[in-house]
């Protein structure tokens, strides 16, 4: 890798461009989308546009959504919304290991971007050794930019949209659905989605408010750990 | 809008701060292994959290009701979004058919009831 120099310049944002495009394309309906159901919430195009600023992390907007329409109160929102991101957790570590000596002002402006989607095109190309932070940089800015516009223009145009039309209340379950497939890769991940599932279910009809979201997921994803160790010492291959 | 200002610092700090602290300290550590099986485990179950109580549950108080067309549109997006892998698709798919549903279900709905 050669050191930045002016001239290296227009190949970082070519070639954070190049690799980021995919991310910007399927931000676009989703972006529309989101903001045809917070305008339907309640929400101006301005507030859109702020909490995909303050905020930049696409299901959580979507569930925050969801839960300010059906007049959640705002820690709920915000517990909620804490255990949805957590997950990025794992996605920092990973990246952690190739950003070890980066300059820690960009490591922090870095950090804001790290999406599922942002990770998954910039991690592996931190892994073949031919990508820079600079690069990364322009991949999540790109992404965040795209977000940030497709969610004010869903906005805006929201209002123009009739209620009901086109079937637009079930885009968010639909969602939902797709990315619960993505994350279904091994029998536990099933079990623990129908624990999850169920708990949800029980506990929505049990106690008012969204809390049972939360609750349900850390009982779910704690009752998939306990059984994943135990079957893994049952059978005492990998303990 | 400044509880909508709160709301969103709010969001958004617990937003940054899983995004930032490991970034930030854990370069040279790593995390413990239950801790990542568990962080693993959560995005599937927060979202059929969200997910199947909206498919079954309605009204407040709620109750179960398991003939709303949310729930009867969801078995085949489901498929479809099994055998596609295709966000984009599947949300336009969830859509028609709801769309879809809208229009014929009242019918047969009022007949079964």
């Amino acid at each position: 890798m050669t050191p930045p120099s002016s001239t290296e310049r227009p190949t970082t944002l070519r070639d954070g461009l190049n690799a980021g495009w995919p991310i910007c394309l399927g931000y676009l309906p989703i972006g529309m989308a989101f903001g045809v159901l917070a305008q339907k919430a309640g929400l101006t195009p301005f507030q859109i546009g702020l909490m995909s600023i303050m905020v930049f992390a696409g299901s959580s907007q979507f569930i925050a959504i969801s839960m300010l329409a059906s007049g959640a109160s705002a820690p709920a929102i915000i517990a909620t919304t804490f255990v949805v991101n957590l997950r990025h957790v794992l996605m920092s570590s990973a990246l952690a290991v190739y950003l070890r000596d980066a300059h820690r002002g960009l490591l922090s402006l870095y950090a804001y971007g790290v999406t599922d989607e942002s990770f998954a095109v910039n991690l592996p190309r931190f892994n073949d050794h031919n990508w820079s932070l600079s690069r990364a940089l322009v991949v999540n800015h790109a992404a965040n930019l795209t977000w940030f516009v497709s969610t004010v223009a869903g906005g805006i145009g929201g209002r123009f949209i009739p209620e009901g039309a086109l079937g637009i209340d079930y885009a968010l379950i639909a969602m939902f659905i797709c990315l619960l497939i993505y994350q279904i890769r091994k029998r536990i991940h099933l079990l623990t989605a129908v624990v999850a599932g169920l708990t949800a279910v029980g506990l929505a009809l049990l106690i008012p408010g969204n809390t049972y979201i939360v609750i349900a997921s850390i009982v779910a994803a704690t009752v998939g750990v306990i059984i994943q160790r135990k079957v893994l010492k049952g059978n005492s291959s990998n303990g | 809008m400044a509880d909508y200002l709160m709301l969103l610092l709010g969001m958004g700090l617990v937003t940054y701060l899983p995004r930032w602290l490991p970034l930030h300290y854990l370069s040279r550590r790593s995390l413990p292994q239950w801790f990542i099986q568990w962080l693993e485990l959560i995005p599937a179950a927060i979202l059929s959290a969200l997910l199947l109580p909206a498919l079954i549950l309605d009204g407040t108080p709620r109750n179960l009701d398991f003939l709303r067309p949310e729930l009867w549109v969801a078995l085949p997006t489901f498929v479809f979004a099994w055998w596609t892998r295709s966000l984009g698709g599947t949300v336009v798919v969830g859509m028609l058919l709801f769309w879809l549903a809208g229009k014929v279900a009242p019918q047969w709905l009022a007949w079964i009831r």
